[in-house]
């Protein structure tokens, strides 16, 4: 988790909208490669709606946003595709698909965008699998497993294709102590051996101080970056809500 | 750290052969092992192995610059194959941060590799299946219309009790939103229907009888038929879609565990709705059909006074309160079938795209027969 100097995200003056409602404005910061970096904040204060830029889903209303040294604003058509295949993400909920099993679930990326024989193609997600803990849990449905499974099936698929950078929507949320702490070991895990960049929107205060090497929390109220640092100087920072955000979810 | 940030700039993967030794297949690979350098690689060296079945398998990975999860996965399945043919494989020279990566992986079980396509069913099994399936949505089928009585029953003792507002919004939505398009179709079916008869007819000099054809069919059959197929595929899937939709989203069981039945809840209200909207519609229906047949003999030069009489003296009131009879059940069949799809739908998004096919499907088959046994049952009351 050693933080190189040239940053793989790069975020310049971001303003974000909905319609006539700005939610984000004039945003600007870095991740280094191999960073975890965690965006934190209250509800409602835009940390789904940043999310959404980074992975190219929202079009900002101003602002670049560079992946890898070039512009996902302004990129369009295949090489906005190839751009977006550099990134994985893990949605709040999993969101994998209920029609199949994991093992399908998994595949269906390696079937679209690869040439790889079906062998192949199932030992990549056996092993994937096997990555995120759910070894011989291929073939259970969605539905059929718990949540903190889901979450981490969906980490496999987000990875299936060997992203650079991996996005993930609060991936400790609705998790017991446990399973949390499990979740956080995987993300370090991740970090570690493979050497990906992670970006993790969360708001979970003991897996923030267990994973984080940078972080920054927004403000509702200014709509932009209230601090930024690691969680100990976030912890110390000058920002009198940030040191309240620190002080109460650690009281808890 | 494996990944490097400047791939641009590193060579893509290749494999080079050495089978000078008898004994050993010396195999040197080289670049950056990810998604494409493995894909490219994958079916040479797979090939290789399967062909040589070498004794020993000698694997150089000195030169692998970079390697992800994918690459990876080539060499675990290069060892699994070699294995396989009861060869030795040994790997030479891997990066550290690789072989660290790799110990990240649980390579235990991999012998019996899962498949991602599903195992095929063989005859006497898919037929168990399907003779249970059918047993239970016919059990299903009987309760929900035992249990569908006694809600309606209990709303006509207690009418008080009937979400009235819910009853009023679902018939605007079934109802009155429906108008155009059974308007449109009654229409042009009619218009359709005496054109086609009429030229036949014309070679007799009876074309007035295409009034009584009309006005016949439009009444007694196709105006019930027609208004139930649309409803069918208007609101029967829309219900089972909503319903089906609110299981997933466990509405379903919050209604249940605040102690309301989703029955009396939900479904009395749709079946209420579609009983007062499927006349209505039915009747708009049969005016639409004959005005369509209309147009017809008009175009024939008929005076639209002679049509009217001429329909008149075909049709009684028996078959209009005939066919509005049909279209009530038509309407009680229609709202049940889409809630209890809709309330067997299973979980995830499929599955309501499931119910709202099987509502569609199942209303529309249980429309046609429900019309045929009123026909035997009109033909002995003599209506």
């Amino acid at each position: 988790m050693t933080t190189a100097a040239k940053p793989i995200i790069e975020v310049q003056g971001l303003t974000a909208a909905y319609g006539e409602e700005t939610i984000l404005e004039n945003l600007s910061f870095t991740v280094g490669h191999g960073e975890v970096f965690v965006i934190l904040g209250g509800s409602g204060c835009g940390k789904s709606t940043l999310l959404k830029h980074l992975i190219g889903l929202y079009q900002p209303a101003k602002g670049h946003i560079f992946i890898d040294g070039q512009d996902l604003v302004s990129t369009y058509g295949e090489s906005r595709q190839s751009l977006l295949r550099k990134i994985g993400v893990m949605y709040q909920h999993g969101a994998l698909f209920g029609s199949m099993t994991l093992l399908e679930n998994l595949c269906l990326p390696l079937e679209e965008f690869s040439e790889l024989p079906e062998t192949a193609r199932n030992l990549i997600a056996t092993m994937n699998l096997s990555l995120v803990g759910l070894a011989g849990h291929h073939h259970y449905y969605p539905a059929e497993i718990s949540g903190g499974m889901r979450k981490r099936a969906a980490i496999a698929r987000a990875m299936v294709l060997g992203p650079q950078i991996l996005f993930l929507d609060e991936p400790s949320a609705g998790l017991d102590p446990i399973t949390s702490a499990e979740m956080d070991e995987l993300i370090l895990r991740l970090a570690g051996s493979l050497g990906m960049t992670i970006v993790v929107v969360s708001h979970e205060l003991p897996s923030i101080h267990a994973i984080a090497d940078q972080a920054i929390m927004l403000d509702k109220e200014t709509k932009g970056i209230a601090a930024r640092g690691t969680p100990q100087q976030l912890a110390h920072s000058d920002n009198v809500q940030v040191r309240q955000f620190f002080a109460r979810q650690a009281g808890n | 750290m494996p990944r490097s940030s400047d791939h641009a700039t590193t060579p893509a993967a290749t494999l080079i052969v050495d089978d000078s030794r008898p004994e050993q297949l010396l195999l040197t690979i080289s670049g950056r092992l990810d998604l494409a350098g493995a894909t490219a690689l994958w079916q040479t060296a797979c090939e290789l192995i399967e062909q040589r079945r070498p004794r020993q398998l000698k694997l150089i990975a000195t030169d692998i610059d970079y390697c992800d999860g994918t690459g990876i996965g080539l060499l675990v399945e290069m060892e699994r194959k070699t294995l396989l043919h009861g060869g030795r494989f040994e790997l030479d020279g891997l990066r550290k941060e690789f072989v660290k990566l790799r110990e990240q992986f649980d390579l235990s079980d991999l012998t019996d590799l899962p498949s991602s396509r599903p195992e095929p069913c063989c005859l006497p099994e898919a037929t168990g299946i399907a003779v249970v399936k059918t047993w239970q949505a016919l059990r299903d089928l009987v309760a929900f219309t035992g249990e569908l009585s006694m809600a309606l029953l209990a709303a006509l003792r207690r009418p008080r009790s009937v979400r009235w507002q819910d009853v009023w919004l679902i018939a605007e939505k079934a109802g009155a939103d429906a108008l155009p398009i059974v308007a449109l179709l009654s229409f042009l079916v009619g218009l359709i229907m005496a054109f086609q008869a009429a030229i036949p007819m014309r070679q007799f000099g009876t074309e007035i009888y295409v009034a009584n054809l009309i006005g016949l069919a439009t009444l007694r059959e196709l105006g019930p038929l027609m208004t139930a197929i649309i409803l069918a595929g208007r609101s029967a899937s829309a219900f089972a879609a909503e319903i089906g939709t609110m299981k997933v989203n466990e509405e379903i069981d919050a209604l249940t565990t605040m102690g309301l039945a989703p029955v009396p809840f939900l479904v009395v209200t749709r079946v209420l709705a579609a009983l007062f909207v499927t006349p209505l519609l039915t009747l708009f229906a049969d005016l639409l059909g004959l005005a369509g047949g209309s147009v017809v003999l008009l175009s024939l030069d008929y005076p639209l006074v002679t049509y009217i009489h001429q329909v008149q003296s075909a049709v009684g009131i028996g078959d209009c309160l005939g066919g509005l009879a049909k279209s009530l059940v038509f309407g009680i069949i229609i709202a049940a079938i889409g809630c209890l799809q809709g309330l067997r739908a299973g979980r995830g998004a499929s599955a309501v795209g499931d119910a709202a096919t099987r509502a569609v499907v199942s209303g529309i088959v249980l429309i046609v027969i429900g019309d045929g046994i009123f026909s035997v049952l009109y033909y002995y009351l003599g209506i």
